[in-house]
């Protein structure tokens, strides 16, 4: 999902004619739809701008899983537990797929991390809302990782080999997420209380917009589009995602009985799509510069997790040492 | 943790298949290393047998050795059974 703004260092695109030989080859080898590895040579700005990338993809799978984690003792029943401790998991293991995926290109874990932790680094805008009630986590299943599905899928194309070899594993696992999400929530309007059926509204209002805001900016408000689609990092543009996950989603909304809170939302049978409102980008600048709702909160449980879990760490080294020494 | 050793996962998916490469983790130790690679990589009945190793115990091939190592075996063509054009009457061979 989940990297949205991710700058690639260049101003213009070059053409193949302005290209020195090694580089000139490298982008032929991208035009030709062939897999670059790990040991070949690329451009530094490519290399730079998939560390980017892929760290703020990891940061966000595990930024992602804080927000479920509220509702792990307050989950209805043992099976809704369950499934969201697995989902959980996931996200975790996601995560370290994609810090695997980023360390082949050179870069360092604890370093990107640290990134995190100190606020070098980004991670998706939509984490930085609240949970707030039981519906939530059935919206977060459907919207947030089903705009993360429509992010993804596109990805287990992308020209770095590492990276769209995660992405194939992810995706595997992320459609489990999205169905758990939409059935809590199918559940709550078939058969809850009327209270119940007006979370689901309340959690669908709150998230809609955030999570259209997951595919980042518009078009033309998105500078680095260009080169990342040229070296097939990115395989579309932000708006085309958008539109796709929209014209997706509505039908399943209406399944369930509800609405969103946009009142220019109708079908446009001219262009078989759905046409939509305005987005509010100040909102999403203020939440990605860290203003949202739980930015502080969400990096200070981080910070609290690997300041915490230090002994831990350091136990697990020093019973590898003594292990060594007996062995010796 | 990139302090820890780095270790490359193979996982036999099935019975009479081979070890496959999956993937990495960061381990204090083998055996951690082990119980890493099942939590991330066999959580939904992936495997039923796991290997690790070191990475820095792997020597691989280097990219541009590509055509003096692989580009001799195209042209023997010989060495394939659809070389060998054999009339119809004798059947499947």
């Amino acid at each position: 999902m989940y990297a949205q703004l991710v700058e690639t260092g260049t101003k213009k695109l070059k053409t193949l004619d302005e290209m020195g030989p090694e580089e000139r080859a490298f982008q032929e080898r991208i035009d030709a739809e062939i897999k670059i590895e790990a040991k070949n040579w690329m451009p530094d700005s490519y290399r730079k701008t998939l560390i980017r990338q892929i760290s703020q993809h990891a940061h966000s799978e595990i930024v992602g899983m804080l927000p479920e984690g509220n509702w792990v003792t307050r989950a209805p029943t043992l099976k809704r537990k369950l499934q969201l401790m697995a989902k959980i998991q996931d996200e975790a293991g996601h995560g370290l797929y994609l810090y695997s995926a980023m360390e082949t290109l050179g870069a360092d874990r604890d370093e990107e991390i640290d990134k995190l932790h100190t606020g070098r680094a980004k991670y998706s805008s939509i984490f930085n809302y609240p949970t707030l009630n039981w519906a939530d986590m059935g919206a977060v299943g459907w919207l947030v990782d089903g705009a993360a599905i429509v992010n993804q899928v596109p990805l287990q194309r992308t020209s770095y080999g590492p990276y769209a070899r995660a992405m194939i594993r992810v995706c595997k696992e992320e459609s489990f997420h999205q169905r758990q999400g939409y059935e809590i929530l199918l559940h709550m309007m078939r058969h809850g209380t009327e209270a119940q059926q007006e979370m689901v509204q309340d959690a669908i209002n709150r998230l809609w917009w955030p999570a259209l805001m997951m595919f980042g900016p518009s078009d033309e408000h998105s500078p680095n589009s260009a080169q990342s689609m040229a070296w097939k990092i990115k395989r579309h543009t932000n708006d085309e995602l958008r539109q796709r996950f929209i014209d997706q989603t509505i039908p399943q909304l209406e399944v369930l009985g509800c609405t969103v809170p946009d009142p220019d939302l109708k079908w446009n049978e001219e262009t078989g799509h759905y046409d939509f409102g305005e987005i509010q980008w100040d909102e999403f600048n203020r939440v990605i510069q860290g203003h949202g709702p739980c930015n502080t909160e969400r990096l200070n449980a981080r910070r609290n997790a690997h300041e915490n879990g230090a002994w831990v760490r350091a136990a697990a080294v020093a019973h590898a040492e003594k292990k060594q020494k007996a062995v010796a | 943790m990139s302090q820890w050793t780095l270790f490359e996962v193979f996982i036999r998916s099935k019975h009479g298949l081979n070890h496959k490469h999956v993937g990495s983790v960061h381990a204090a130790d083998a055996e951690m290393a082990i119980e890493n690679a099942r939590e991330l990589y066999t959580r939904r009945n992936e495997g039923v047998s796991i290997w690790v190793t070191p990475s820095a115990q792997i020597t691989a091939t280097a990219s541009d050795e590509k055509e003096a190592l692989f580009d001799p075996s195209e042209d023997k063509v010989y060495r394939h059974a659809s070389f060998y054009e054999l009339p119809e009457e004798v059947g499947h061979m």
